[in-house]
């Protein structure tokens, strides 16, 4: 299948190309065949590409590329113009700091409170902050995702919804300038992906990061995506807005859309 | 044509058998050889900053602090039953007086590290493995790591070094109080005052009992850190694969305080 290249909203000629993915492989020994086959992809500055596929087409994967928890046997991954799967384990760091990743069970760290979960990270990267600092961030951060009143609990008494929300206030509390979602709606009831889609939608705005999200939800596609990739079979085979995508003249690619 | 069939059937049976044994001798030594990596890492990881000092005593506290009642426990007992199982034997040469030296030498040079290890094997050991295969399966690691955070160094280090100084304190800790339990044995059957008790003890130990087990102890508590980290570290995604990290930790770091013992038998014969 051709890449189809549908026409995009973001105006490339005023912004930069803050991730760059040229010809990605990856393949697991242990899975003995190949995930990625050669991933070409560029994400602009301030833009929400939201990456569809059936499971195990590696989207999440492809993600965990760019934030160096995978590494890629071969191609490039240049983020801030530097190419992270060459770049040694303290500049890597550097990167990482400016990226924010969602998980998609959150991953609270669950021998502490939410405060203590949001404050771990901060204590590491900003140690120029005081504890005063540090607390008045961290209530700016709950206030944000709208959960001041969980900030002394632990993660086993808060709800599915409650824990992605912490976990995305302990993501943005680095005030991350690329933020990667894992499915991010994944595991929640519809009102509540909604709220989430919209706390995405809000943070990009208010933050203007850069966001990839990986989802299954057409929902949260079609509310937070700026442009869509579509991957396959460890390649990309379409890439559009949503409405071009819903309406493209393959089969396939309209299978996502219920269409 | 039958009769090739059968003969392939025999070589196959024939092939079986050693082609396991030799899938498991390899197994065996390439998790040997990960372990070697692992702690390699750990003293690597060990002199560079940032230090952990926080995470290093609450560790201590939890693997320490938390583990006394079970091992005063255990002490108690082995002294308890050393004592009364001896006795008779003891006894029916005249040489009852020859007790509480015979409990002490035996507690504090092999009894009570060995139990003491074994015990903190299986509870210190198979925690860490559940606990670091728990933050694996469910990403927590993963988000230390995409923090800037170093996890080997916040979960690893911390760990290992927190039971390699913990153990042999345990281990002092147990022959305390397995002393304690052979003066009650004693007085079950005598009356013998605790003073008394203890200065029999005492005079047959000397500082070339104590320090070998001490040295030993080290080492038990630095194998069952390093393997309890390494199968929790390194276990695959899944819930299943929290059991197993756990339930390895325990065999392999049992099985480890015994060749340590055994090593540190033959090395303490030629000293």
């Amino acid at each position: 299948m051709q890449v189809e290249e549908l026409p995009i909203t973001v105006n490339t000629e005023q912004t930069k190309n803050v991730i760059q993915i040229k010809n990605l492989h990856k393949t697991f020994t242990d899975r003995e065949h190949e995930v990625l086959k050669g991933v070409n992809l560029t994400i602009r500055e301030g833009e929400n590409v939201v990456v569809l596929g059936k499971s195990g087409t590696g989207k999440s994967v492809l993600i965990k590329c760019i934030v160096g928890l995978v590494i890629a046997d071969e191609g490039e991954i240049n983020v801030f113009g530097k190419d992270i799967c060459n770049l040694p384990e303290k500049e890597l760091n550097k990167v990482r700091i400016k990226m924010g990743f969602l998980f998609q069970s959150a991953a609270l760290y669950d021998s502490m409170t939410v405060r203590e979960n949001l404050n771990f990270p901060l204590r590491r990267s900003q140690k120029h902050l005081s504890a005063k600092e540090r607390e008045a961030m961290i209530i700016e951060q709950l206030h944000n995702v709208g959960l001041e009143a969980a900030i002394d609990k632990m993660p086993s008494e808060l709800s599915g919804g409650m824990r992605k929300r912490i976990g995305l206030a302990r993501t943005l509390i680095l005030k991350p300038e690329i933020m990667l979602y894992d499915e991010p709606t994944t595991g929640l009831d519809t009102i509540t992906s909604k709220e989430i889609s919209e706390l995405i939608l809000s943070v990009q705005k208010k933050n203007k990061t850069t966001s990839i999200i990986i989802t299954h939800d057409m929902e949260c596609a079609k509310l937070t995506a700026d442009r869509i990739v579509i991957l396959k079979d460890g390649l990309i085979v379409a890439e559009g807005t949503y409405s071009s995508l819903e309406n493209s003249q393959d089969e396939w690619v309209r299978s996502f859309f219920n269409k | 044509m039958e009769t090739a069939i059968k003969d392939l059937t025999v070589t196959d049976e024939k092939v079986a058998p050693k082609s396991a044994l030799g899938t498991y001798l390899k197994e065996a030594f390439k998790s040997v050889g990960e372990i070697t990596i692992f702690g390699g890492r750990f003293f690597k990881e060990l002199f560079l900053p940032p230090y952990e000092f926080k995470a290093f005593f609450i560790q201590c506290y939890k693997i320490g602090n938390k583990s006394l009642p079970l091992v005063a426990i255990t002490g108690f007992i082995m002294g308890l039953v050393l004592t009364l199982q001896a006795r008779p034997t003891l006894a029916e040469f005249g040489a009852e007086s020859w007790l509480p030296g015979m409990v002490a030498l035996s507690l504090i040079r092999e009894i009570a590290p060995v139990v003491t290890a074994l015990i903190s094997a299986g509870k210190i050991g198979s925690g860490i493995g559940a606990e670091l295969g728990s933050m694996k399966v469910t990403e927590q690691i993963d988000a230390m790591e995409v923090s800037a955070i170093n996890p080997f160094k916040y979960l690893v280090v911390t760990r290992i070094l927190a039971t390699t100084l913990m153990i042999p304190l345990l281990v002092l800790f147990a022959d305390a109080v397995g002393m304690l339990g052979a003066f009650v044995g004693v007085n079950i059957h005598n009356h013998v005052t605790l003073i008394r008790f203890f200065h029999q003890a005492i005079s047959k130990i000397a500082f070339i009992d104590i320090i070998p087990a001490t040295i030993k102890s080290v080492f038990f508590g630095f194998f069952i850190g390093l393997i309890g980290c390494y199968n929790g570290y390194t276990a695959d995604n899944g819930t299943e694969s929290v059991g197993k990290a756990a339930n390895t930790a325990v065999v392999m770091a049992s099985l480890t305080i015994f060749i340590i013992d055994m090593l540190a038998v033959q090395i303490i014969d030629l000293l």
